[in-house]
């Protein structure tokens, strides 16, 4: 039977009201950049150049971390537990009154469908302030000594896949603990962030506890580096991770980094196929692949290799690719160009040293970055699709016969964030658990966020967890 | 008849088990704390002998990582037994490497001594205090235990030969890492006598491994190494500190940075060393029928 054709659903956008152009936030207010020059945002659906906004220069970092430093030391870091916690409380609060709003601007400037933004980001973002909210006045029973201390100013450098959630991951913590942050969001989505510096000021947020001064990777150097600095929390590549962590040695900051991952999803001979499928889906197509704990190498049982690939296949089929704001939407558009290109490349290297490439007949936008559903087949170790990171909808399959090999071919990677398990077998779920040198690891299940589950990596996946009572740590003078 | 001559001992490395010479064949003069006395030639590692040490490091690692913490927590107190019972030895020896009066150098012998009790008693209470259930909103069993980070490179103290050492040490292993350690430069034979401590410890050999030499000629090999895991850089010279940081972040090791100064070994060390080199693993699974 042929999949049903579906009508178009849009989401309406009219909710969302986009300025031509915003400043920096700087001490509770929206201010012009001194030093910065404009950049564009564009929606990666359609081209269309949604607003302008500054690439913070070196006077303009310096001017919100000396923001964020009075801030800390005149009202944040001196505040009740109690009281930071209300304000913590009425941003969530505002969060959710405004979910509808948040998820249409998430996903016009991220390109992500509306169905995640909607059902997954925002309301993980609410839930993050409402969790650490909780937190702020109950550090002394945390497990971190009975007086435990905020480190000052926090400078956050967080990516383009999830910008609200990341925000939230980053500010909700430091905020509870008493620090005071600067952020700087991705130059290709900083409009939910600047949003959010809105509901600071509608929580009436002292000025200057969150700052946010958008920009590209000059505008987050200066951020990292800035002598006044006390605390570096970065979520992005692995490569600029390595960047920061020479940048900060030999300094007396703190850091923290969420890096990238190459997870393995490990299907099991006994495991539930059409769940197991799922899983795999949900594992590299969620948010096109634009995730760091992305299961993008699928490690299947060679007894079971022809039937999970077909269901695959099948399954595959019916992604419905295309218009994020369409409410059936399954996998939106590519955040950017530059993200495109490194997504073919990638796969053409795939072709290139002789793995078999496969996607679902699928149109494709004709404005907008757009990539199809794929899937490698006959990939060996040896290959980059199997080592390096894509961040995009491509998934690599390999296959192993024993369970040691499966341990073996997972861990064979730099990499240590995720992996994913599947198998009917209780025993042999907590022996490959035990196994996998992975922060994070999914049985039977696979992208599974929670504020009160710990998330970080092993290995170059960076250090630090972040959730949990485990992601205080990463703010608190311990 | 003539005074007897008394057998001195040969100072070697402690790589895997065994007590092998540095490769290089080179070895350095260690003199008492006064520089007056001729304590011994200790070996001089070279950049080969430090691999050699990280190579038996890893290797150690699944079976330590993947022991029970009760086996742990016996061979760690095994390691105290097995000191007291060469007390008077270290005392000698801390005396001539660090200067100390005997009384001093006892009290010193004694709180090293105490400190792998005190680390003993952590193993099987580490995944208790650090791990933990979380609720999550959503049908699912969801649960964080620590695991050791892996392979792990200790600059020990300079000041503190044995006790300083002790203190680096076992904190590191208790929770299942392996250690290559660069002992005290000018103080470095009361690490290679705890090394046959060790060797008759039932601590499986590869976990500890002890290298003697040139703390700014071997520390700069083990930062850089791809298949190190962390660095405890407590020793480590100020000049040399931040370019050490720096070669760890190029696989992202874990670096415990120096302290302002060295701190007094003899205080109470609280748990921050242990748990430093520990990661946090979280396992998810569905509830349902």
């Amino acid at each position: 039977m042929a999949a049903f054709e579906y009508a178009p659903a849009p989401e309406s956008r009219a909710i969302v009201d986009i300025k031509p152009s915003y400043g920096l936030f700087v001490n509770g207010e929206f201010v012009e950049s001194v030093d910065g020059r404009p950049i564009k945002t564009v929606s990666p659906a359609t081209e269309e150049v949604l607003a302008e906004v500054a690439a913070a220069g070196e006077q303009d970092v310096d001017r919100a971390v000396q923001a964020a430093r009075r801030a800390y030391e005149t009202t944040w870091s001196k505040l009740p537990g109690k009281e930071r916690a209300k304000y913590l409380f009425r941003i969530a609060r505002i969060i959710q009154e405004r979910a509808r709003e948040l998820a249409v601007l998430e996903t016009l400037d991220n390109g992500k469908p509306i169905r995640e933004s909607r059902d997954v980001d925002i309301p993980l973002v609410a839930a993050h302030f409402f969790y650490y909210a909780g937190w702020a006045d109950k550090l002394e029973y945390a497990g971190f000594g009975p007086d435990p201390r905020p480190l000052g100013v926090a400078g956050q450098v967080i990516p383009w896949n999830f910008p609200l959630l990341m925000l939230a991951w980053k500010v909700a913590p430091a905020l509870a603990c008493g620090n005071t942050v600067v952020l700087k969001p991705a130059e290709t989505t900083p409009l939910t962030a600047l949003r959010f510096a809105e509901i600071c000021q509608q929580a009436d947020l002292p000025p200057g506890v969150v700052n946010i001064v958008t920009g590209a990777g000059e505008t987050g150097s200066y951020l990292v580096s800035h002598p006044g600095v006390d605390k570096v929390a970065f979520t992005g590549s692995t490569e600029v991770g390595k960047r920061i962590a020479r940048a900060v040695a030999g300094t007396r900051k703190r850091l923290t980094l969420e890096l990238g991952g190459k997870a393995a999803n490990i299907v099991f001979e006994d495991a539930a196929v059409d769940q197991a499928v799922e899983g795999i889906v949900n594992g590299i197509f969620f948010n096109q692949g634009h995730v760091c704990c992305a299961g993008s190498r699928m490690l299947v049982q060679e007894s079971v290799y022809e039937e999970v690939l077909a269901a695959l296949k099948r399954r595959m089929a019916t992604l419905r690719v295309g218009d994020p704001l369409d409410k059936n939407t399954d996998i939106g558009a590519i955040n950017s160009p530059q993200q495109l290109a490194k997504i073919r490349a990638l796969s053409e290297i795939g072709e290139a040293e002789g793995a078999e490439r496969w996607s679902p007949p699928c149109e494709l936008p004709d404005r907008g970055y757009w990539f199809p559903p794929t899937v490698f087949t006959g990939v060996s170790q040896a290959h980059r699709i199997a080592r390096e990171e894509i961040f995009g909808p491509v998934l690599s399959v390999l296959t192993f016969r024993t369970p040691a090999e499966a341990v073996e071919k997972a861990n064979n990677t730099p990499y240590g964030l995720s992996a994913g398990v599947w198998t009917e077998k209780g025993s042999r779920i907590l022996w490959m658990a035990d196994k996998l040198r992975a922060g994070v690891v999914w049985a039977n299940t696979f992208n599974r966020f929670d504020p009160a589950s710990p998330f970080g990596g092993y290995k170059e996946s960076g250090y630090g967890r972040e959730g949990g009572r485990h992601g205080l740590e990463a703010y608190l003078d311990v | 008849m003539s005074e007897r001559l008394a057998v001195r001992k040969t100072y070697k490395l402690f790589i895997g088990g065994a007590f092998p010479r540095s490769e290089s064949g080179r070895s350095y003069e260690v003199r008492s704390k006064d520089g007056k006395r001729f304590l011994a030639n200790a070996a001089l590692a070279s950049r080969k002998d430090a691999r050699d040490a990280v190579v038996a490091a890893r290797k150690a690692f699944p079976r330590w990582s993947g022991a029970t913490a009760y086996n742990r927590g016996q061979i760690l107190y095994r390691i105290a037994e097995m000191l007291e019972g060469r007390r008077a030895q270290f005392v000698e020896e801390v005396q001539a490497a660090e200067g100390l009066s005997a009384a001093k150098a006892q009290a010193v012998v004694d709180a090293a001594i105490d400190r792998w009790v005190w680390y003993a008693g952590w193993s099987d209470k580490v995944a208790a205090v650090r791990g933990s259930s979380n609720p999550v909103a959503g049908p699912y069993f969801d649960f964080s235990v620590p695991e050791p980070t892996g392979v792990v490179a200790v600059l020990a103290p300079q000041r503190s030969a044995l006790l300083g050492l002790v203190s680096v040490v076992a904190p590191v292993i208790v929770t299942g890492n392996t250690a290559v350690v660069l002992a005290a430069q000018h103080a470095p034979l009361p690490a290679i006598t705890l090394a046959e401590v060790l060797a008759t410890s039932d601590l499986p050999g590869g976990v500890v491994n002890i290298l003697t030499g040139r703390t700014a000629e071997v520390a700069p090999h083990l930062a850089g190494h791809m298949d190190v895991n962390g660095i405890d850089l407590t020793g480590a010279p100020a000049e040399l500190a931040a370019d050490l940081e720096a070669a760890a972040a190029e696989n992202l090791k874990r670096v415990l940075r120096p302290p302002a100064q060295e701190p007094d070994w003899t205080a109470d060390t609280g748990v921050d060393r242990m748990f430093f080199f520990l990661e946090t693993k979280t396992v998810w699974h569905p509830i349902g029928v």
